[in-house]
């Protein structure tokens, strides 16, 4: 630490360079944090899925119905705690840019089974008694600036005919997850089926159900499957989790898009900064020679030349992270429906400092390393 | 009187360490930046060559995509005797057309993915003229049988010619593989709609679309008019071309924001790296540069000669950093079009005019990287300078 002082002065030295080497480490830092953020945005569904839930489809596809007479035979099977069933709306508020998840949802269980989309009950009551009410997550909500009380067209054709549905916003729910889906528009079943024509009604789009023990997970989904083979409408039962990676992996090769831009922006960054305090090494050879002269031991050296690198890459690191810590909330509000909500989380920000301190440690052992093996005698010759 | 270039070379050459390093940020910066928008070009020519100038789609009122969309067996009789709509000898171009998806295996992970399945009418191959057998034969009417777009072939595991495959209820039987010459449909697979309709037990006589083959581009606007003229009719007609260009929004500007936020930032680290490798530049070189302007070159022919330097550097940069990419030309990747539910795949287009954005960015990179440091150079005392050691 009484060197520190002399560290200051030699990064002094030569402000400008120092600044534009930190400006480097602080914009790729930035770069790191953003990129695992979007990449956390990709697949947060199935990292935050419960593991206690199913999701059961036609096993068809997606777009086929399920009979809501499934229901009853399903909650006989041993191990099911409680089970709710939702359909795809696919309306437009506005305009096709306004894209956001719509579903009809079954007021009566849909609490049990997603419990941890929270609704103030008093919100949940309102919603309840009011058959063309609306439940909406906080982000959309935020997104069109609803508050509760506004009135919300939403135009459908999907379903026979084409016309406006309009909603009451009852409620605004918040997920207990950093992160979770706030985007959801939830409304009555009893509503949907008032205004769809008969071949629409009596069916589901998909169930979801929670489990009373998550280890039971592969039987329960077993014997739902095969209570249904033969018959008309055979079903495809898959934990939540695995249910929302398969939504993921079709995105495509998102991942590898991501790791291959950020080995770039690393290989590029700990070329600069090698260079740069090789150039700052070289630089000073007399000087350090003369500090060798007067005692100062190989391995001191050493220390100096590597804690002015990695004093360069705490600073840029703090400072690029600090940066993303600003942008994100402002680049998750511009993606709005575009991207699941970006989160910075500490275990980002960690990783990143520390990916900081080892490409600094890397650009700044090898000069430090020379500096220390240099012989006095020679540096000194050298003007 | 001008420095000649020929001491930028030199000088570039000397310090071989910096350049490179500056080299390979400008590349990796062009790289990205030109990867990023052929990506959000392939998708968007993907879909857009789906569509065609003289045909035009119909869908319900209001519907933005088939798959909300649904039109009676009545309406599809009224459009097709209309005068714009072209006819050969077995009678009007019209297809009539289910969408569904089913999952398949992708050969790569063995996961499923929802494949777009298009129920046509057996006629389509005269109204969509850019698709063509190029295997096997078409599907006959009436049988279970299918036919498959070459992506899917090459994508899926299951749909190659010759095999059987079970989804939605029913066995198909492959006949048949077709290239729609990298459009959408070629990650897709057609059957006869009226056995897909059966099939997946929708209901009779009631599609999602019908796409006619005009007369002539310029009779769309007549088609337009007679349908909404029509008050049995409830349908929106659009350009077949224009319908495919709007599903490709969402996704192109998904990359595109994505794609420029990050150039963007990396084009800041960039300028970082050539900055200082010019500012390095100067300073090692203060001698010299105190020399040359002793000896008559002026202070504009030193900022000049500088420039030329970082515009070298980023110069290479960015022909390097096109090179590497353009490896990716033409490589398919895939994604899920949220507007069909389904997987799409689609190639990296690079093209010229990507290419020159590309080395313009990277001389812009150049030019903001060396224009300070040449200014500096010029501006030193020359007295002082000289006195240096």
């Amino acid at each position: 630490m009484k060197f520190l002082h002399l560290i200051l002065a030699n990064l002094s030295r030569k402000k400008l360079r120092t600044i534009l080497t930190v400006g480097s480490f602080a914009v790729a830092l930035f770069l790191f944090a953003f990129l695992a953020v979007v990449k956390g945005a990709f697949g947060r569904g199935a990292d935050i899925a419960g593991a206690d839930r199913l999701v059961i489809i036609n096993r068809i596809s997606i777009i086929q119905p399920l009979p809501l007479s499934y229901r009853d035979q399903i909650l006989r099977i041993p191990g099911v705690k409680s089970i709710t069933h939702n359909n795809w709306f696919g309306g437009v508020y506005q305009d096709e840019k306004n894209f956001f998840p719509q579903f009809v949802i079954d007021p009566e269980n849909q609490r049990q089974v997603m419990s941890e989309l929270i609704v103030p009950d008093d919100q949940w009551q309102k919603f309840v008694a009011d058959r063309q009410g609306a439940i909406v997550g906080a982000r959309t909500a935020q997104r069109f600036g609803w508050k509760i009380g506004d009135r919300i067209p939403i135009k459908n054709v999907s379903y026979g005919t084409s016309g406006t549905w309009e909603f009451n916003l009852d409620g605004i729910y918040h997920s207990e997850h950093t992160g979770g889906d706030e985007t959801q528009f939830w409304f009555q079943w009893d509503y949907f089926e008032e205004r769809v024509p008969e071949r629409f009604k009596g069916n589901t789009g998909w169930y979801v159900l929670r489990l009373n023990n998550p280890d039971d997970a592969p039987r329960v989904a077993k014997a739902i499957d095969d209570t249904f083979t033969n018959s008309s409408y055979e079903t495809k039962t898959e934990t939540e989790s695995a249910f929302a990676a398969g939504w993921v992996k079709q995105f495509g090769n998102i991942e590898l898009l991501i790791l291959t831009i950020g080995s770039v922006v690393f290989f590029t960054l700990l070329l600069i900064t090698g260079n740069t305090m090789a150039i700052a090494v070289r630089e000073r050879v007399g000087e350090l020679a003369v500090l060798k002269a007067i005692g100062f031991s190989d391995f001191s050296i050493l220390v100096l030349v590597l804690a002015e690198a990695l004093l360069i890459a705490l600073v840029g690191g703090i400072l690029g992270l600090g940066v993303a810590m600003l942008a994100v909330p402002v680049l998750g509000n511009a993606l709005n429906g575009l991207l699941p909500e970006l989160v910075l989380s500490p275990a980002i920000l960690s990783l990143g400092l520390a990916t900081a301190l080892l490409i600094g440690a890397a650009g700044g052992i090898l000069p430090g390393v020379g500096a220390m093996r240099m012989r006095v005698v020679n540096a000194l010759r050298r003007v | 009187m001008a420095i000649p270039v020929i001491y930028n070379l030199r000088s570039v050459r000397a310090r071989w360490v910096s350049s490179i390093v500056a080299v390979l940020g400008i590349a990796g910066t062009v790289g990205v930046f030109v990867a990023m928008l052929s990506l959000a070009n392939g998708f968007r020519a993907t879909l857009v060559a789906s569509g065609s100038n003289d045909n035009a789609i119909l869908m319900r009122a209001g519907a933005t995509a088939e798959m909300m969309s649904g039109i009676t067996l009545e309406s599809i009789k009224i459009v097709q005797d209309d005068p714009a709509v072209a006819r050969d000898s077995s009678g009007p171009l019209i297809t009539s057309e289910v969408v569904v998806v089913a999952p398949f295996p992708l050969r790569a992970t063995g996961t499923n993915a929802n494949v777009q399945v298009r129920g046509v009418s057996a006629n389509v191959l005269t109204i969509r003229r850019n698709v063509r057998i190029v295997q096997g034969r078409m599907f006959q009417p009436g049988l279970s049988e299918l036919v498959v777009g070459t992506n899917a072939n090459k994508t899926y595991s299951g749909l190659t010619l010759g095999n059987t495959v079970d989804f939605g209820g029913g066995h198909w039987r492959v006949v048949g593989i077709f290239d729609a010459g990298g459009s959408a449909f070629d990650s897709e697979v057609w059957a006869d709609a009226r056995v897909l309709d059966d099939v997946y037990k929708r209901p009779t006589n009631i599609y999602q679309s019908a796409t006619v083959h005009l007369t002539s581009p310029a009779a769309l606007q007549q088609l337009k008019d007679s349908v909404s003229a029509d008050p049995r009719l409830n349908l929106d007609v659009f350009r077949e071309v224009d319908y495919y260009a709007k599903q490709s929004t969402a996704m192109t500007r998904l990359i595109t924001v994505l794609g420029g936020l990050v150039a963007f930032v990396m084009a800041i680290g960039a300028v970082f790296g050539a900055l200082n490798t010019m500012y390095s530049a100067v300073s090692e070189r203060g001698r010299e540069i105190a020399t040359m302007r002793a000896l008559g070159f002026g202070g504009p022919a030193v900022v000049f000669s500088f420039l030329i330097e970082a515009l070298l550097i980023a110069f290479i940069g960015g022909v390097l950093g096109c090179l590497a990419v353009l490896r990716l030309n033409g490589h398919t990747t895939s994604t899920i079009n949220w507007q069909t539910f389904s997987n799409l795949a689609f190639a990296f287009r690079i093209t010229p005019g990507l290419l020159l954005s590309g080395m313009f960015f990277a001389l812009v990179m150049g030019l903001i990287g060396g224009l300070l440091p040449a200014i500096s150079a010029a501006r030193r005392p020359i007295a002082v300078a000289l006195r240096e050691l």
